[in-house]
């Protein structure tokens, strides 16, 4: 397809003349600068483990693009400078533990450029998002690396690892005397203390804190809800995205979320923390809204959005993870191409089935609002 | 329409806002001298070519019938220019293929009056007389389409219609003929459009004028307000502005815009009981019609980076492009390279030759220097990824991304089968759009053109 594309482009005889001139790479670039107060504010909360961790993600995700490129005898920069590689790295990486040993990092990134991206064919060709493809084969490969997290250490305090440390920390894994940072999350906590027995009116009150600020364990890019929430809302400004998936995903995942916890409080948790825990905003705004990945129509939107949230709930709350944001999306990814195909725009003068409309229905349909 | 609609001004769904660019918006229309020769084809619309009535070495009056109609769908030519027959013969025209066409030398000398004019008493003349007379015009949509207006205001049989509607969108970026001839000569639209009426047998005409237009709208009513002075003869007419998108003046998006009504797939407006008619050509049946003078002339938009002196220009019919642009002039520091395009940015056709003339379906002549070519030859071309732009700027609602990629692996039956590629116009909002940069609408083309080859055999 891209030769085909490359020979018309060159040639422009054909109209249109005039174009927008916005590109894939101010696309990429947009999303990655909406994506960095949430990053910066994460480095700030984690330290300098988060940071050499989200770097080794990074450069191992367009690494494993290079290489793919090469092997294809491809040129590698041009297709580097989309920045598609980087975000794929940038969102796999705020979606770990942020002090994940760095060969999860890297593992992570080369599976997802590698494997979820260029062996479908490229960019545009994947039908899974690759970022989080790569988070559950970690997820399901390395269990314990992958739910290590820790509380909030903001980098300016004196128990925060410096530079040196961090990267050992990076590199060697959690020392043993900063064992006492590592901890559950509310999700975990409370599944785990589901399954033992206690109910969450008994539990709850012990749980790690939540907050709209995000200091409580997590990864880079959940804890601090408020300003992945700021983000997404600049990428809707910027007609980036459209509102319908952010939307209908955390409608699917409140909506439940209320309904069960009025019914049983001491089974379900309540709403407010479904949609501050986890990935739920992430997964909303930057996740679930990868274009490639989703369908394209308003309508279509709104059904995956909404199937995102509600699979997310039900893997939460009766499944074995304690999150289920990744693998709803994946789920609700596989479903795309059959959305796209049943789920088209209405044709103008065809109603929805492709059916042309009625003449005379039509013709005696009244003329809106004016009088001649 | 969803209950969205009703918090949204929108004028139908989807489309795009482009840069407007109407850089001549304010200049009046001048008239452009008389180039040497003119070059005549006898196919400037849809239909059969017109037949030559004269012959080489011939001296013909300006507005003189050099050609007659065909049988069945056909318009007459007359002379644009007092001169002689210099040859009939083949020469290049916009559609690519060589064509037959009426070369004229003009006289330097000749007043150029009109002197062929044939006036007939319209005052109680049938709708057929009407249209006949239309005819004898050689009158065919100005807007760009160059359909035969007698045609497209004859009713078929057990339709009827109630509305005149008039198209005064002028949606493509650059082009301002249509905003000029608005604004100058909406006496004679009205005249025109009571033609219109009569011809048609609606009871209302409505003009659509899109609000980036105040002056034209401020005209048009002034001249409704001396329509109405005079009771209203032939009909009621009105004005409305509708907010300005591309592509309003395709002429389903008008009647969204003014009615909230869809023509059927696979209908005309007539089905609606509507008719609807370009503004340029109203104005210029208005003018026509009462002298029984031919088309000899029409307004073209001179536009763009590579002229020096862009404006709206009466231009005798068959001037060559070369002429236009030495007239124009270039911009100082130009290079040589040019491109010429007829027509605005969006729908206009780029020319392989100046030597092309003007003919009747010209709305714009605009022309971009080598510099602005350059930068669009540049931009890099991505594979999609399914961002949904262009289904969110397609007015007929089909999904180009999906189009695009059945392009792309030649699946052309199932683009016409399962995506409707048939009901796209070629609006190029797609492209426009595509952030891959993609060129969509263009492969869309080649999918038509193919499907049309394979239905011919």
């Amino acid at each position: 397809m891209s030769a085909l594309s490359r020979t018309s482009a060159a040639a422009p005889v054909a109209a249109p003349h005039a174009s927008t001139s916005g590109s894939v790479t101010a696309v990429m670039a947009t999303v990655m600068l909406a994506l960095t107060p949430a990053t910066l504010y994460g480095f700030w909360l984690y330290g300098w483990p988060s940071i050499y961790l989200w770097l080794i993600t990074v450069a191992f995700a367009m690494l494993g693009e290079a290489v793919c490129l090469r092997l294809m005898e491809r040129r590698a920069v041009p297709v580097l400078f989309d920045g598609s590689a980087m975000l794929t790295g940038w969102l796999l990486a705020v979606s770990l533990p942020p002090w994940a040993p760095w060969w999860i990092g890297a593992l992570g990134g080369l599976f997802a450029t590698m494997l979820c991206k260029q062996a479908f064919g490229g960019l545009g060709q994947n039908l899974f998002n690759p970022a989080m493809v790569a988070r559950v084969a970690l997820l399901i490969s390395f269990p314990v690396q992958m739910t290590a997290w820790v509380a909030p250490l903001p980098i300016d305090m004196a128990a925060a690892p410096g530079p040196i440390s961090g990267l050992l920390v990076t590199l060697k894994g959690i020392p043993q005397g900063l064992d006492a940072v590592s901890s559950a999350s509310l999700l975990g906590f409370a599944k785990t203390e589901m399954s033992r027995g206690v109910d969450l009116l008994q539990s709850l009150p012990h749980a790690p804190s939540l907050s709209w600020l995000g200091s409580r364990p997590g990864s880079l890019g959940e804890t601090a809800s408020w300003l992945i929430a700021a983000g997404g809302l600049l990428l809707i400004v910027r007609r980036v995205i459209s509102w319908h998936i952010p939307v209908a995903m955390l409608a699917g995942i409140a909506v439940p979320a209320a309904l069960l916890h009025l019914v049983d409080p001491a089974r379900y948790l309540d709403a407010t923390t479904h949609l501050l825990s986890g990935g739920a905003m992430l997964g909303a705004f930057f996740i679930a809204t990868d274009y490639v990945t989703s369908p394209n129509t308003a309508r279509g939107q709104l059904i995956f959005g909404a199937g995102c949230g509600v699979l997310t709930y039900v893997i939460r709350t009766w499944a074995g993870y304690p999150e289920g944001v990744a693998f709803a999306v994946l789920l609700m990814n596989s479903l795309t191409p059959i959305i796209d195909r049943y789920v088209k725009p209405r044709v103008y003068g065809r109603d929805r089935q492709g059916v042309a409309l009625d003449a005379p229905a039509m013709a005696a349909r009244p003329i809106v609002g004016r009088e001649y | 329409m969803n209950f969205l609609s009703y918090f949204r001004n929108e004028a139908f769904e989807r489309g795009i806002h482009p840069p407007s660019c109407k850089l001549t918006a304010d200049t009046p229309i001048r008239r452009l001298p008389f180039a040497p020769r003119l070059v005549v084809p006898l196919s400037q619309h849809i239909g059969k070519p017109a037949l030559p009535v004269v012959r080489v070495g011939e001296e013909v009056q300006r507005g003189q019938l050099i050609a007659r109609a065909d049988d069945g769908l056909s318009v007459p030519h007359h002379a644009p220019a007092t001169g002689v027959v210099e040859a009939i013969e083949l020469r290049p025209s916009a559609r690519g293929p060589w064509a037959p066409a009426i070369v004229i030398r003009v006289h330097p000398g000749s007043s150029q009056e009109d002197l062929c004019a044939n006036p007939r008493d319209l005052a109680k003349a049938s709708s057929d007389e009407l249209r006949q007379a239309i005819r004898d015009s050689g009158m065919v949509g100005l807007g760009g389409a160059a359909f035969p207006t007698y045609a497209k205001l004859a009713i078929p049989a057990g339709a009827k219609a109630h509305t005149l509607v008039v198209n005064g969108c002028e949606c493509e970026p650059y082009l301002t003929c249509d905003h000029r001839v608005m604004v100058e000569e909406a006496d004679d639209l009205i005249a025109g459009i009571r033609y219109g009426l009569r011809a048609t047998g609606a009871v209302r005409a409505i003009i659509g004028v899109e609000d980036n237009k105040p002056a034209a709208v401020a005209a048009i009513k002034a001249a409704i307000a001396r329509h109405e002075a005079a009771g209203q003869p032939d009909g009621a007419i009105f004005v409305e502005a509708v907010p300005t998108k591309y592509p309003q003046g395709s002429e389903k998006m008008l009647l969204m815009a003014l009615f909230g009504v869809e023509v059927p797939s696979g209908k005309l407006p007539i089905s609606l009981g509507m008719v609807v008619n370009n503004v340029g050509t109203l104005a210029a049946l208005g003018r026509l019609l009462p002298s029984g003078r031919g088309l000899t002339e029409r307004v073209v938009t001179i536009t763009g980076p590579g002229v020096s002196r862009p404006g709206d220009y009466r231009v005798p019919l068959g001037t060559p492009l070369r002429f236009i642009l030495d007239y124009a002039g270039a911009p100082a520091g130009m290079n040589d390279a040019r491109q010429v395009i007829l027509g605005g940015p969006m729908m206009g056709q780029a020319l392989p030759s100046l030597d092309i003339p003007i003919t009747k379906g010209v709305s714009g002549v605009l022309v971009f220097r080598g510099e602005d070519l350059a930068q669009r030859e540049n931009v890099t071309t991505y594979p999609c990824i399914k961002c949904g732009e262009c289904v969110g700027a397609c007015p007929m609602g089909l999904n180009p991304s999906q189009l695009g990629m059945l392009a792309a692996k030649r699946e052309y039956d199932a683009m016409a089968e399962g995506y409707f590629l048939g009901e796209c116009f070629e609006c190029g909002c797609c492209t426009y759009v595509c952030p891959s940069n993609i060129p969509l609408v263009q492969q869309f083309r080649v999918a038509k053109q193919v499907l049309r080859e394979k239905s011919a055999k």
